[in-house]
């Protein structure tokens, strides 16, 4: 009976041994990895940000579309 | 409406690149980290300055084999909106390479390879103001545009191949290597040089528009 116990405890540390490096290395490489905007994605921010240039742009673009058609119509008229 | 519909495609790939561009999910690199995005908004600048200056190129050699006013002023505005993408393109990369090389500017070919091509660019605005005779200016500044093309696009292309370069896509180091783009980076590149490229022919165009309405009334008054 504690023969067996033994034997059980030294299994789970053969098995510990050979994992812990493993989930040191998991663990390691979550904080090796290089950094990127982690937080700002996860806390929803990035999408803010993306919002304000989306508006911007899109302001210059509808603004380069309006200069386009003032352009248009003066062709017309110097046409005729 | 039926021949603009290349300028509503560049306002869809604009926004795309935009949205995208922040949001799809890049490798995680040492020293670039985030700035890898850069690469949707600098490397399009480079790309549309190339094709723009093509056209201007066409539009010289067209002036030359048939000179009309309109074939000049197509060339000079296509010209004229490469060299602003071309100087977007430096100041662009001068930020970026701060923040990852450390320093604004580095004597590098391809960066100094750029910076003289766009000082041969910048000639020829300058060729261009000297002449009061429009056709002398005309058939001068196209025969000049042809040299500008020809130097430019080895400095830009060629030469920076040649030597070791801390640049990609110089010195043997490809700019289209897997480690540099991946499969979700291509899906929003690509969009965005298309995106960029025909914002350039958009301003161009509406630019050299404009110049013509000028001459056509400058012409009118003089009738």
């Amino acid at each position: 009976m504690k023969n067996s116990l033994l034997k059980l405890r030294s299994a789970f540390l053969l098995l510990a041994a050979l994992l812990l490096p493993v989930l040191h290395a998991a663990a390691q490489a979550g904080t090796d990895s290089p950094e990127m905007a982690d937080a700002l994605r996860q806390n929803g921010k990035i999408y803010v940000v993306v919002a304000v240039i989306a508006v911007v742009l899109a302001g210059l673009l509808a603004f380069l579309i309006s200069l386009d058609r003032k352009v248009g119509r003066l062709e017309k008229e110097l046409k005729d | 409406m039926k021949n603009n519909w290349w300028k509503a495609l560049a306002v869809v790939l604009l926004l795309y690149t935009a949205v995208a561009g922040l949001l799809v999910p890049v490798p995680r690199l040492a020293i670039l980290n985030e700035t890898i995005r850069n690469l949707y908004f600098h490397v399009p600048m480079w790309f549309g300055m190339t094709f723009i200056l093509i056209a201007s190129v066409i539009y010289s050699i067209r002036y030359l084999r048939n000179p009309t006013p309109e074939l000049d002023i197509r060339s000079h505005e296509a010209a004229r909106t490469g060299i602003l993408m071309g100087c977007v393109g430096l100041a662009t990369g001068s930020i970026w390479a701060k923040y990852t090389w450390g320093t604004w500017w580095t004597n590098d070919p391809k960066l100094n390879g750029a910076a003289i091509a766009m000082l041969i660019y910048g000639a020829y605005l300058v060729l261009r103001s000297s002449f009061t005779d429009e056709q002398q200016r005309a058939r001068i500044s196209a025969i000049y545009n042809i040299f500008a093309f020809a130097t430019a696009m080895p400095l830009f292309y060629i030469l920076p191949r040649l030597t070791d370069s801390l640049h990609p896509g110089a010195g043997g180091n490809p700019a289209f290597a897997k480690y540099d783009l991946d499969d979700n980076m291509r899906l929003v590149f690509y969009p965005a040089v298309i995106g960029w490229t025909l914002l350039a022919f958009w301003l161009a165009q509406v630019a050299s528009r404009i110049a013509l309405l000028k001459q056509k009334v400058y012409e009118k008054q003089l009738a």
